[in-house]
């Protein structure tokens, strides 16, 4: 009789990262959907391109590491960079931007590192980081104004064209400065609600952008109800912005308001689809309160303060820096011992 | 009601317990042979007191632990010895190990035995000592002896008493069953426990996914003090220190033992157990065990005499051998595979999961740990699975260590949630095993130093001892000496001559030149003294052998001086003065001598002026 030798435990839970990985994207699909309805085909034809570029990124340097390369594309990890990268690129940012993106996040910032789960750095914010400190115009001047599928967004065909044509004359009526852009550069000069008169903001916070934020909060929300992702860090992250707006730029005719923070630009998707990667993330709760208010507090520095409107992915890439410190000083307190042990062996260890 | 508490962490794997309680418990009968491990509990393994051939009865002691920790093991049913050899035994390893073979006669015959009807009128020690003799070990699975877990230290006062009937491990219905047919049984060994202990608290916890088993339970302890507390089903809330937190809310102090919290916990079957020694005498020869697992086709709960294959129990549940691909004993989160079915039931098994490749697959492939956390969440002992995981396979024990590596309970939870599907409960098997190796290695080594450090200062110590004995000899002998020299020098300011050999060349020299001067004045007047030369002859000899005795000493004096500059004493100054005036002696004494000859000769060569 051959019986199987395995040691314990016997069971496992079916939820193998490939899984996990799918309801991530998943759950990112509202997101891409009301990107997609309030401001063109865009981020979806991105999102293809990014996801089969990282796709074939991965399998070409898995070949070269000598990895089984299906294995590990099964594990739809790569996807979910492409993906990120694909709902983050502006609108109608030129095919090799984009790609120049995907093929740092994949091969450099997550592959040269070790590949999946040895990689310091958020991947997709690496290649982000990127493309915006090398192509800052092309990062700037591609945001799409906010128009629905059915009133004034360019069709599929003509995104598709200007995307992947070497020319971006066509660009320049389809698109318009992001709501932080705008309200950061005009506010200098102008009261709040002359700001605001700028067709970017639209009725209620900015035009779009509003519904793209809350359909990733709505997604976010369903990934910490399928226990995918933990609370601490999203809850951190928008707390953290919240209390800087409300502290430091309650002023609205000097700082863009805190309903601007938390539903333009890139928060959303920041606080529980990119900040929450787990590679790059800290470990324990609070760990993880720790590294999600100090991306919340960099991203309202560098908006308010720097040169960047929007700031998500230098946040959380600093404080990629920071996860091995935060780990070593914030262990959880052991069942049975009086307090926690911090730092390394012989040293504050309790 | 009960106040509960939670424990942190936790999952909730499929309970698959439904399959095994469908019937009431099954007597699984008298198998063909009993094999009976001398060691069924944690401590010293029993010796055999029955020889081979030797007609045994039911419940006859066949082995016993004379010196050390540990309990008896007692034979079955009645039959024959018919070896006591190695056989494969219950262990992860796969190992085998002394056991008893009994051939059962059928006959079924008990030996004699004396129930106790009134418990209370007996002394604890006495209860303790049949609690013992009836071979009770733990049957929640350790197997520690009871006796001596019911003699909490003496400082440690139990104020709770937990009767462990959460039994929360998927498959395993064993305590459930108990509880529901035997709840008076348990509930009366229960009470002999706290008779024992003196508890102030005496609290039943059981998990609500075993309504019947609750209520039957509620029915034994009506009028009692006992409560039931009803519990989330959460695995592993039956863990002894997690139902403690649910309990109690407190925690067992890190490589403390529940009672340093006044906290006792024991299992249901044991105190069915103990309840069955005292009243009825009968020893632990058989206990209840779960027989499920989807290659089973009746699978169900069986009371099973200790010592029976599994092989049997198997059989009796119906095995369609054709889908068995796994043999687990115990639960799925922490029991072990079983090599063989010819592995005997002991005091510890509570279930037998025949599973097929569908029920537990094989995991897939290990994947990257990708810092999910999922095995934090899941962890009841609020450890960093993760970076325990890293350390381990970095093999960077000191880290793992510092993160408690050693609180780890073993439970599963954490590869059973791992998306990666990493063994991390191995690594860290893997590691605590590495860890006490490198321990006993280290004490090892720290010996064998310790060891010959002490060699070496004992060698030191000894050598010092004699360098100081010598210094000590080379010490007196130059203070003699300088006292000597002093006393010398003192005379010799005095203007006498202590020093007896140079006082005496001094005394002759002064005589010389008394008789010199005698001599001429004779010369002059008369000779009144003709036999002056007679009188010189031996002055001579005298002068010679003072003149050497100078010398030698001089010697002595200038050998001491070396050394005394060799080693740089500080009596190399006066030695110095010392040998200065030793010589300045001998050269007096010399020129005494050669004087006195002169003087000599010519008084025995110059013939008398006559």
């Amino acid at each position: 009789m051959a019986l199987v030798q395995q040691s314990s435990p016997h069971a496992h839970r079916a939820r193998p990262t490939s899984r996990v990985m799918l309801w991530v994207i998943l759950a990112a699909l509202p997101g891409l959907l009301a990107q997609t309805l309030f401001f063109g085909w865009g981020n979806l034809i991105n999102v293809v391109w990014c996801i089969a570029l990282a796709l074939a990124s991965e399998a070409a340097i898995l070949k070269l590491r000598n990895k089984p390369v299906a294995f590990f594309l099964k594990d739809n990890t790569a996807a979910v960079t492409g993906l990120l990268l694909g709902l983050s690129l502006p609108q109608f940012a030129p095919w090799w931007v984009s790609g120049v993106a995907v093929i740092t996040a994949i091969i450099v910032a997550k592959q040269l590192y070790g590949g999946l789960g040895s990689n310091p750095f958020n991947p997709a914010m690496v290649g982000y980081a990127l493309v915006l400190v090398s192509f800052p115009v092309a990062m700037t001047t591609n945001w799409a104004q906010a128009a629905t599928l059915w009133g004034g967004a360019p069709g599929f065909g003509e995104t598709l064209t200007t995307i992947f044509s070497a020319s971006q004359t066509a660009v320049d009526g389809w698109t318009m400065a992001t709501p932080l852009d705008e309200y950061k550069h005009k506010i200098a000069t102008h009261t709040a609600a002359e700001v605001l008169q700028h067709p970017t903001f639209g009725d209620q916070v900015a035009r779009g952008w509003e519904w793209v934020n809350l359909a990733f909060l709505a997604g976010g929300t369903l990934l910490i109800g399928l226990k995918i992702i933990s609370w601490h860090i999203p809850v951190a992250f928008l707390a953290a912005i919240a209390i800087m707006s409300l502290a430091f730029g309650n002023n609205v005719d000097q700082y863009a308001p805190l309903q601007l923070h938390l539903l333009a630009g890139g928060t959303m998707l920041g606080a529980f689809f990119i900040a929450t990667d787990p590679v790059s993330a800290a470990t324990s709760h609070q760990g993880k309160l720790i590294y999600g208010a100090g991306i919340g507090i960099l991203i309202y520095l560098i908006r308010t303060w720097g040169n960047y409107p929007d700031a998500v992915a230098f946040s959380v890439l600093l404080m990629n820096f920071a996860v091995p410190f935060i780990d070593h000083y914030t262990p959880p307190r052991t069942y049975g011992h009086h307090k926690a042990r911090r730092g390394l062996p012989g040293r504050n260890g309790g | 009601m009960t106040q509960l508490w939670d424990f942190s962490g936790g999952v909730h794997p499929p309970e698959n317990k439904q399959q095994s309680t469908r019937r009431p418990i099954r007597m699984a009968g008298i198998p063909d042979r009993l094999i009976l491990p001398l060691q069924q509990h944690i401590g010293e393994p029993a010796e055999v007191i029955v020889n081979i051939g030797d007609r045994v009865l039911k419940g006859q002691k066949i082995a016993d632990v004379k010196a050390g920790m540990g309990v008896p093991v007692h034979a079955s049913t009645s039959g024959i010895v018919e070896a006591i050899e190695h056989r494969a035994v219950p262990h992860p390893s796969g190992m085998s190990d002394w056991c008893v073979v009994i051939k059962p006669d059928g006959e079924d015959q008990w030996c004699e035995r004396k129930p106790v009807s009134d418990y209370r009128k007996l002394d604890r020690e006495q209860v303790l000592g049949m609690i013992r003799d009836a071979g009770i070990a733990g049957m929640g699975g350790a197997g520690f002896p009871t006796d001596i877990k019911l003699r909490p230290p003496r400082d440690r006062k139990v104020e709770t008493l937990i009767l462990n009937g959460a039994e929360c491990e998927p498959y395993i219905t064993a305590d459930d069953m108990t509880m529901r047919e035997h709840a008076f049984e348990v509930v009366a060994g229960l009470k002999i426990m706290a008779w024992i202990l003196r508890p102030s608290r005496c609290v039943i916890g059981i998990e609500d996914n075993k309504p019947e088993a609750i209520l039957a339970m509620r029915d034994a302890v009506q009028g009692t003090q006992i409560e039931i507390a009803v519990i989330p089903t959460k695995y592993p809330s039956g863990g002894e220190k997690q139902l403690i937190q649910i309990l109690t809310g407190l925690e067992v102090p890190s490589g403390g033992i529940p009672a340093d919290i006044g906290v006792m916990c024991q299992n249901v079957g044991t105190a069915m157990a103990v309840s069955r020694a005292i009243f009825e005498a009968t020893p632990l020869i058989s206990r209840v065990v779960t027989i499920t697992g989807e290659a089973v086709r009746d699978a169900g709960t069986f009371e099973v005499l200790i010592g029976t294959p599994v092989s049997e129990l198997l059989t009796a549940a119906g095995l369609e051998t054709g889908k068995l691909d796994r043999l687990v004993l115990g639960g799925p989160m922490m029991g072990y595979t079983l090599t063989t079915d010819t592995i005997p039931v002991v005091k510890t098994a509570n279930c037998v999961i025949a599973a097929t490749a569908e029920e537990l697959p094989a995991p897939p492939p290990e994947q990257p740990c990708i810092r999910c956390s999922q095995c934090a969440e899941a962890c009841p002992m609020e450890l960093l699975p993760q970076q325990l995981f890293w350390y381990a396979k970095a093999a960077e024990f000191e880290k793992a260590e510092h993160l408690n590596l050693f609180d780890c309970i073993e439970c599963g939870a954490c590869s059973y949630v791992c998306p990666s599907s990493i063994p991390l409960v191995q690594y860290y098997r893997y590691a605590k095993g590495e860890i006490r190796q490198q321990r006993a290695e280290q004490l090892k080594s720290d010996r064998a130093r310790e060891r010959f450090e002490a060699r070496q200062a004992r060698l030191e110590r000894e050598q010092q001892e004699k360098e100081a004995r010598r210094k000590e000899r080379a010490k007196a002998a130059a203070e003699a000496q300088a006292k000597k020299q002093a006393e010398a020098e003192e005379a010799a300011a005095q203007g006498e001559a202590v020093d007896d050999r140079a006082a005496k060349a001094a005394l002759v020299q002064q005589a010389l030149e008394r008789k010199k001067a005698k001599a001429s004045t004779k010369a002059e007047s008369a000779p009144e003294q003709p036999l002056t030369d007679t009188r010189e002859q031996p002055d001579i000899e005298s002068l010679e052998k003072q003149l050497m005795q100078a010398e030698a000493k001089l010697s002595t004096m200038q050998g001491m001086l070396e050394e005394a500059k060799a080693q740089q004493a500080d009596n190399v100054d006066k030695l110095e003065r010392a040998v200065a005036k030793n010589h300045d002696r001998v050269e007096r004494a010399r020129q005494a001598l050669t004087e006195a000859r002169q003087q000599s000769t010519p008084e025995t060569e110059t013939p008398s002026p006559e």
